[in-house]
Formats: C-alpha cells, sequence, structure tokens
C-alpha cells in the first residue's frame, strides 16, 4: 500500500470529506451507544436535539462555544508560527482571575468602558503569562510544550488558593468562589431567559479580526513565515525572536479572554470549574479548524454541541456523558485522516 | 555482441504524476561489465525511472527484467535481492555509527539478541581490499570525508550483494581527484563482471567512464547510443533539444572597491575555528568565484556577507565603511542582495506564493505595506511584472513555490534579489541542480549585473562555472581562503589540487585584487 499526492482536489471531495469523517465516527460510535444498552438511532437523535433541536438548546451550544472559540484562536495563532502553546488553560484562568481582581469592585466605570477594561487587563495578564515561556524559548531554548502545560497547573492551584483564602466572597455561603463582578462589568444578554451573552458577539469579532490579521497584514506575513519556515524568514531578515513574542502575547491574550466572558458572561463570579478543560479542548478546535481562524467559529459550535448534546442523551438515553469525549475525539481523528485523504491518494499494488 | 549478457531490461516503463508524464514508454538494457550513462536535464525523469527500477514508485506501465527475472515493483528489498544496488546522491548514513554498522544495518533480522559484528566485518574487509575501496570500519561516519562516505555507500550496496550499481550523481560532491579515484574503483568493478548506471550532468565525466548514453529529455529517451559514436555537441543537443548559446564572458575593468573582508575570524558555536584570517576584496564589475569541497568555510563566508553571522575578528568594509550591524535586513539594506546556497531551506518559504516569497525581503517598505496593512494589489502587479521579465513558467502570483520545478524556484529568488539592485551580489551555489537552460539564464543575469555595476561573490563547487564566469577565482580550503588568482592564469587541475589542501597558501595581507 503506497500514499502518492494529489495533482489536484476536487472541490466536492474538500466537501463531502469532512462530514463523511463525521458520518464514519457516527458509525464507529454506534457500538458504544449499544453497549451501553440504548437504542442508538434514538440515542443520536436525543443528542442532535440537545445540541441545536430548540432555541434554548441553541443558546446554550453557543454559550459553551463562545470560550472554544477563543481558545481554539489562541492555539492556531500560536500554532501557526510553530509556537506550541498548550497553555491555554491556564491563560484562561489568568484573564478570569485578572477580570475578578479589577471587576469586583476595585475598578468602576460605565458599561461601555468597563466591559472593554476588563477584557484587555484579561488579555494583557493572559498575554504576560505566555510571555514567560516565549522569552525562555526565544533566549534559552526552553522546550514551550513543557513550560506552558506546567504553568497550567501552576495557575489552577493559585486560582485555588485564592478562591479558598483571600478572595473568597463571604456572602458565597462558604462556597469557594469569587465576588460578584459589579454590574456595569457584567455582558448584556443577548437573548432574554437564556444565558446568551455579548461574549459570543466578541468571540466572533476575534475570530474576523484574527482572520484578518494573518491574512492582510505584515503582522500575520510574519507569524506564517517564522512558522512555515523559520531558516527562510531569518535568511529574509524577518525578526524571529520578536515575532515570536509578538505571537505569544497576541495568542495568551485571546485565551485569557476566554475567561474573561465566563465570569463576566456566563457565570458571573469567579469559581473553580468556569473551565472544563476550554483551554486544551480549544487546541483540538484549532487542529479541526486546520489552523483557520474563520474555520475555528465553525469547530467551536461543532465541539460544543456534541458536549451539550451528549449531556441530554446521557439525561435520556442513560448512556455516559463522557460518550462527548469519544466524539469530539473521534472526529478530529477522522477529519485529519480525511483531510489527508482530500490531499494523498491510496494505492494499492 | 552475442556474448555478453544482458542484466538489465527495461522495457515500455511509463509514469505519470496526475497530468504530468514523467516516464513516457521508456525501454533500454544493460550489459554485463558496462556503465550506462543516463543523462538528462533536471525534470527530465531520471530520478524517478532510478526510483522505479530500484522499486520505490510503481510503474503505471511496462515492466523491469533483471537477470532475465520480472521484477515485481514497488518494493526495494526485492530490487535488492536481484542484486540491484543505489547509491544516492544524497547519503544515506547515519552519522552517529561506524562505518561497519552502517554497513550491517538492515542486513540481519530484526528480531536477533546479538549482531554478528565478526562475520560483517570479515565480509566488509574482503569486499574492500577486493575493489580497493579503503575505510576504516570502527570509524564514525561523521569523521569521514564526503569522499570517504560515498565509499561506504557503495561498500554498503556490494555488501547486499549488488550485481547492478545505479549511481546518483555520484560526483557531485567530488574533488576532480577524488573523481579519478572513484572511475579507478568503478573500472575494477566493472572488470569484476558488475555494471553500472551512472547519472551525471557532467558531460566530461560521461565520456571518460560510460559505455552506453541514454539520454531522457521531458520525460522521453529521445538517444540511446555508444558513446564511441557520441561527441560532446551531440550529447548536449539531444539533453536540451537545442543548442544553447552559453553566454560569454565579456572582459570588463573592475571599478572601485565595493566590499573588503579584512582579516575576518569566525568560531562556531563549538568554539571551532571556521574562518581563519579570511580577506577578500570586490570591486565594482568583477565576478569572484570561490572554489573548495564544500564544508570548508564557503558557508560561514556567506554567512557573513548575509548578515546571518558577525566576525569573531577582523572587519567587513562597505566601500570603506566598516559594517558593524550584522543582520540580514540591515544587509539588504546596504544594498546586498544574497542568493542563498540551499533554495528549499534558505531560499524560499516553500509554502507561501510566488509573491509573497518575491517580497519577503521588502514586504516592509511603504511600496509593500501601508499601516501595518499588506498592499495586496501593488504585491500582485509586483510578481506579475517580475514573472513576465524573469519568464517564470507556469506559475501565477499565487502559485504555491513548493510545486516549482528547481529552475523556476531560483528565478523567484532570483528576481526578489536582484530586482532591487544591489551593488554586491553574493551568490551561494546558484545552479546547483538545474538544468543547463536554467542554468545559463542564471549565469546572463549576473552578468547584466556585473555590468551595470555590481560586484559578485559567485561560491560554487562547479570548476567549469567558476572558471568559464568569475573573473578572478580563490580557493578555500579548512576554513582558510587563497589569493585570488586571475581566471586566465589557473587550469582546472591546478583548483583541483589547492581544494584538496595541496600547495594550499594563504592570502598574504596586503596583496591587490585581480585586475
Amino acid at each position: 500500500m503506497l500514499l502518492e499526492p494529489r495533482t489536484h482536489t476536487p472541490l466536492w471531495m474538500t466537501i463531502i470529506a469532512p462530514i463523511a469523517a463525521v458520518f464514519v465516527v457516527m458509525v464507529l460510535c454506534s457500538g458504544l451507544i449499544m453497549w451501553a444498552g440504548a437504542p442508538v438511532l434514538q440515542s443520536y437523535i436525543a443528542l442532535a436535539k440537545g445540541a441545536f433541536g430548540s432555541k434554548f438548546a441553541i443558546s446554550e451550544t453557543l454559550v459553551r462555544a463562545t470560550p472554544l472559540m477563543l481558545t481554539g484562536l489562541a492555539a492556531a495563532v500560536a500554532f501557526r508560527a510553530k509556537l506550541w502553546n498548550i497553555g491555554g488553560e491556564g491563560q484562561l484562568y489568568m484573564g478570569a482571575l485578572a477580570a475578578t481582581y479589577f471587576g469586583t469592585g476595585m475598578v468602576n466605570l460605565p458599561a461601555p468602558l468597563m466591559i472593554p477594561f476588563l477584557f484587555v487587563v484579561g488579555a494583557i495578564a493572559g498575554g504576560l503569562l505566555l510571555l514567560v515561556p516565549a522569552l525562555l524559548k526565544t533566549k534559552l531554548k526552553v522546550d514551550e510544550v513543557v513550560t506552558t502545560l506546567l504553568l497550567n497547573f501552576v495557575i489552577l492551584l493559585m486560582a485555588n488558593y485564592l478562591l479558598f483564602g483571600p478572595w473568597k466572597d463571604p456572602m458565597a455561603m462558604g462556597w469557594p468562589q469569587g465576588a460578584p463582578i459589579v454590574d456595569a462589568g457584567i455582558l448584556p444578554k443577548l437573548i432574554e431567559k437564556t444565558r446568551l451573552h455579548g461574549g459570543l458577539i466578541f468571540a466572533l469579532l476575534a475570530s474576523v479580526s484574527v482572520w484578518l490579521v494573518m491574512s492582510k497584514t505584515k503582522w500575520g506575513l510574519e507569524i506564517r513565515a517564522v512558522g512555515l519556515n523559520q531558516d527562510a524568514a531569518s535568511f529574509a531578515g524577518i525578526p524571529i525572536n520578536k515575532t515570536i513574542i509578538r505571537t505569544a502575547l497576541i495568542s495568551g491574550g485571546l485565551a485569557a479572554c476566554a475567561g474573561v466572558t465566563e465570569v463576566a458572561g456566563t457565570k458571573e463570579y469567579l469559581t473553580l470549574d468556569i473551565s472544563p478543560g476550554f483551554g486544551y479542548t480549544g487546541i483540538a478546535v484549532a487542529m479541526l479548524a486546520g489552523l483557520n481562524p474563520l474555520g475555528v467559529i465553525i469547530a467551536a459550535i461543532f465541539f460544543a454541541g456534541i458536549y451539550n448534546g451528549a449531556d441530554s442523551m446521557s439525561r435520556a438515553m442513560d448512556v455516559s456523558n463522557y460518550i462527548a469525549d469519544v466524539i469530539t475525539a473521534a472526529s478530529l481523528l477522522m477529519v485529519m485522516l480525511a483531510v489527508m485523504l482530500t490531499r494523498m491518494r491510496i494505492r494499492f499494488s | 555482441m552475442t556474448d555478453t549478457e544482458t542484466v538489465l531490461r527495461v522495457q515500455g516503463i511509463t509514469k505519470n504524476f496526475g497530468d504530468l508524464v514523467a516516464n513516457d514508454a521508456i525501454s533500454f538494457s544493460l550489459k554485463k561489465g558496462k556503465v550506462l550513462s543516463l543523462l538528462g536535464e533536471n525534470g527530465a525523469g531520471k530520478t524517478t525511472l532510478m526510483n522505479i527500477i530500484f522499486g520505490h514508485y510503481t510503474a503505471d506501465g511496462g515492466h523491469i527484467e533483471v537477470f532475465g527475472k520480472k521484477l515485481n515493483a514497488s518494493n526495494p528489498a526485492e530490487a535488492i535481492a536481484l542484486g540491484v544496488g543505489m547509491v544516492h546522491q544524497h547519503f544515506t548514513l547515519a552519522d552517529n555509527l561506524t562505518v561497519l554498522e552502517n554497513v550491517i544495518l538492515g542486513t540481519e533480522p530484526l528480531w536477533k539478541w546479538v549482531q554478528d559484528k565478526a562475520a560483517g566485518r570479515a565480509r566488509l574487509k574482503e569486499l574492500s581490499g577486493e575493489f580497493g575501496l579503503h575505510v576504516d570500519p570502527d570509524a564514525d561516519i561523521k569523521s569521514l570525508t564526503v569522499g570517504e562516505k560515498q565509499r561506504v555507500e557503495i561498500l554498503k550496496a556490494l555488501y547486499r550483494g549488488a550485481k547492478i550499481l545505479i549511481l546518483d550523481e555520484p560526483t557531485a560532491v567530488l574533488t576532480p581527484q577524488e573523481t579519478d579515484q572513484l572511475f579507478g574503483t568503478l573500472r575494477d568493478m566493472l572488470a569484476r563482471g558488475l555494471s553500472v548506471i551512472f547519472i551525471s550532468h557532467k558531460l566530461g565525466e560521461v565520456m571518460a567512464i560510460a559505455d552506453d548514453i541514454a539520454v531522457l529529455r521531458h520525460g522521453k529517451l529521445v538517444a540511446n547510443f555508444p558513446v564511441a559514436e557520441a561527441s560532446r555537441e551531440i550529447i548536449a543537443e539531444k539533453m536540451v533539444g537545442e543548442a544553447v548559446p552559453q553566454p560569454r564572458r565579456q572582459i570588463m575593468e573592475a571599478g572601485e572597491e565595493l566590499l573588503s573582508v579584512e582579516d575576518v575570524s569566525v568560531k562556531d558555536e563549538n568554539g571551532q575555528q571556521i574562518l581563519k584570517n579570511v580577506s577578500l576584496h570586490l570591486h565594482r564589475h568583477q565576478i569572484i568565484g570561490i572554489a573548495g569541497v564544500s564544508g570548508n568555510g564557503q558557508k560561514p563566508l556567506s554567512d557573513l556577507v548575509s548578515g546571518m553571522c558577525r566576525p569573531g575578528s577582523g572587519q567587513l568594509n562597505l566601500s570603506g565603511e566598516a559594517i558593524t550591524v550584522f543582520d540580514p535586513k540591515e544587509m539588504v539594506a546596504k544594498g546586498i542582495g544574497r542568493v542563498p546556497e540551499d533554495r528549499h531551506v534558505q531560499g524560499v518559504v516553500g509554502d507561501f506564493s510566488v509573491e509573497e516569497n518575491m517580497i519577503l525581503e521588502t514586504y516592509a517598505s511603504a511600496r509593500f505595506s501601508k499601516f501595518g496593512w499588506l498592499r495586496k494589489k501593488e504585491i500582485t502587479d509586483y510578481a506579475y511584472s517580475l514573472i513576465k521579465a524573469f519568464d517564470i513558467r507556469g506559475a501565477g502570483p499565487e502559485t504555491i513555490v513548493r510545486g516549482l520545478s528547481g529552475g523556476n524556484m531560483q528565478k523567484v529568488i532570483l528576481s526578489r534579489v536582484l530586482e532591487n539592485s544591489p551593488q554586491i551580489i553574493l551568490a551561494n551555489q546558484p545552479t546547483r541542480g538545474l538544468d543547463v537552460g536554467a542554468a545559463t539564464f542564471v549565469h546572463e543575469q549576473l552578468f547584466k549585473a556585473r555590468k551595470e555595476g555590481a560586484g559578485i561573490i559567485l561560491i560554487s563547487e562547479d570548476l567549469e562555472e567558476l572558471l568559464a564566469v568569475a573573473d578572478s577565482v580563490a580557493v578555500m580550503y579548512h576554513g582558510q581562503i587563497s589569493p585570488q588568482m586571475p581566471v586566465e592564469s589557473v587550469t582546472l587541475q591546478q583548483l583541483g589540487l589547492l581544494m584538496s589542501g595541496e600547495g594550499f597558501s594563504v592570502h598574504s595581507k596586503g596583496q591587490d585584487h585581480a585586475a
């Protein structure tokens, strides 16, 4: 069996490939559903309904997709420059911590200023957090996979310390949670009686902006050149270290904004479970999107839909909601395989 | 001729890559004890054909017989079992293992507790004695010279029982003396009944070693005849399809000094001295050729002038003014055009489009960007004009560069460099791997720049190229550089000796340039 590159890929193949991949995943996962003793078709229907079946389901899916878009963008930008930022989770919490620090009474501004202010301080905090691994990488050639990954635990434990100690809200009846964000800092609701908040608008704008920066600006050209061929970029006079550090600030800032949307939008105060691994899932979102900032929007909604759908499937059909992790992981693998097959053909000898 | 046995028969081999016909019904045969030379420009299909014979690719049509047995393609192990050995242009040796370990690597079963090195050693000794291929079995590969590494590659093939040896551009990395040695070895092997397929660009060598010649052009076999019936002109014409007029170097008066390298030494990261007291003087309207076996200091010299490294001691002067900032951007701004050694590594971003590669050095200028935004229309127009001016075929501004041929890729780099009218041009191996037509184009462009007043440093391992193009030549050896010698006063043989260190003397200080 041999793999050979295709000279060109027909358009229909590019469109069919991801759909076929998801279909294959459903077939594969039906085995697990049967094993759990549930009827396959009804289970998938329950999943689809839970994800997109009603106004409420759609709003919940979009609430969940919002932080995934931002952490997905963070990974997409960093990976374009071959800066392997695995620290989205830590940067998310850093953004949430900054929003809590400044947003619970320390600074009081009218809402049109307060909300941007929280995003700015959050982004700065997240950017600075990734600056440390970026500097270690550029100055001392320390592998950023290790440093960014380990910083996640440092920040999460720091949040633990703060919420069980100095930042614990005395009004929260002993729960480890922060004081509520001031009213002016709360992201406005988009639809009455849902949790859908303005963070979605921010995430969509961020996706479009990142796409514009990556494809239409000097910075984008530099980031892509450094990622694709550092030797040629360096030879042509593109400042490598400066570009990596700039990428780190952008990437860390984007991931931190996901923390801001959760604290100031979804929860309205800081808890230790604001993120069920959004930072890590963001990596999968970015990969599924092929590192395309606009693709991140679709990939984030897809992942959020699967997670929410699996929750309601588990309630209705008594299938563990861990099936969501199986489906998303399998989807990622299958889509990557499908994309490879659009570029290569298999020959049997 | 009936007594000579046919060892390899290629019958109607056809291979398509999409719309591209890489091999079109090619047939030829190789006889025992003979050398068949396979000639052709880059992209003519030589490598594809060899990969089919060696089992890397599956042919779409036709078949191959080795010693009368049909080769079921797509498996190198079978080709090896039938006695086909291949020495690739880029060596496939593990640097951190010894010669013996490299030779026996892969010949033993995977699941075996102890390697039987003694038997391997005995056989290796026997083979190297028999064919005069002397290397120390216990030397680390990384300590060997290029010529020695090639001997190991040949031994590897012989160890696996090769009776037909395919050599892909074996002389590209050798000095003329090492080439002679290789030819001696090959003649020994022929006398012992081995057969050789010899792939090369260099006509002189082909005439010296081959018995038969097969010429490929655009995937077709256009000629197949005994070497005795051929002349250089005929072969060249068959390769290119038409007679190529070689641009002639005009004699020009050198102008004022553009660049001087004064007594520069450079150490690498490990503290190894890679440039030793190198001095060089480049003048307007002058092409200085730098000869030398690869790895003798050409890279640090080119890095230095490119702004990729800084001198440990000594200095560089641009029109009499000392350079203090060593940075690629700074060098470009000061009017130094740089054509890097390895197109794929330093020259282009392969996954970028033609236009993005064309502005890679100048994207930040007011012409191509405004407030941080790229001026797309301006960039595309610029790319169109360069594609036209440099005759870059089969490509538009948005074409991804990776898919271009070597020649067209080099034209993208040349256009980027020359369009800024550099006063100093550093061209490191600008024609390596290019076919005659593309190489001629590169030379024409260099001559044009020289005529307009540029000074050019041309680093090349191809001595014939240096003698044809340069005004004066200096040889690098072990990080040192010889005096610049007017090209009329040196011969190929003299350069070859200097390259191997014989009679090499260092540039004495204060010596004037060759006019």
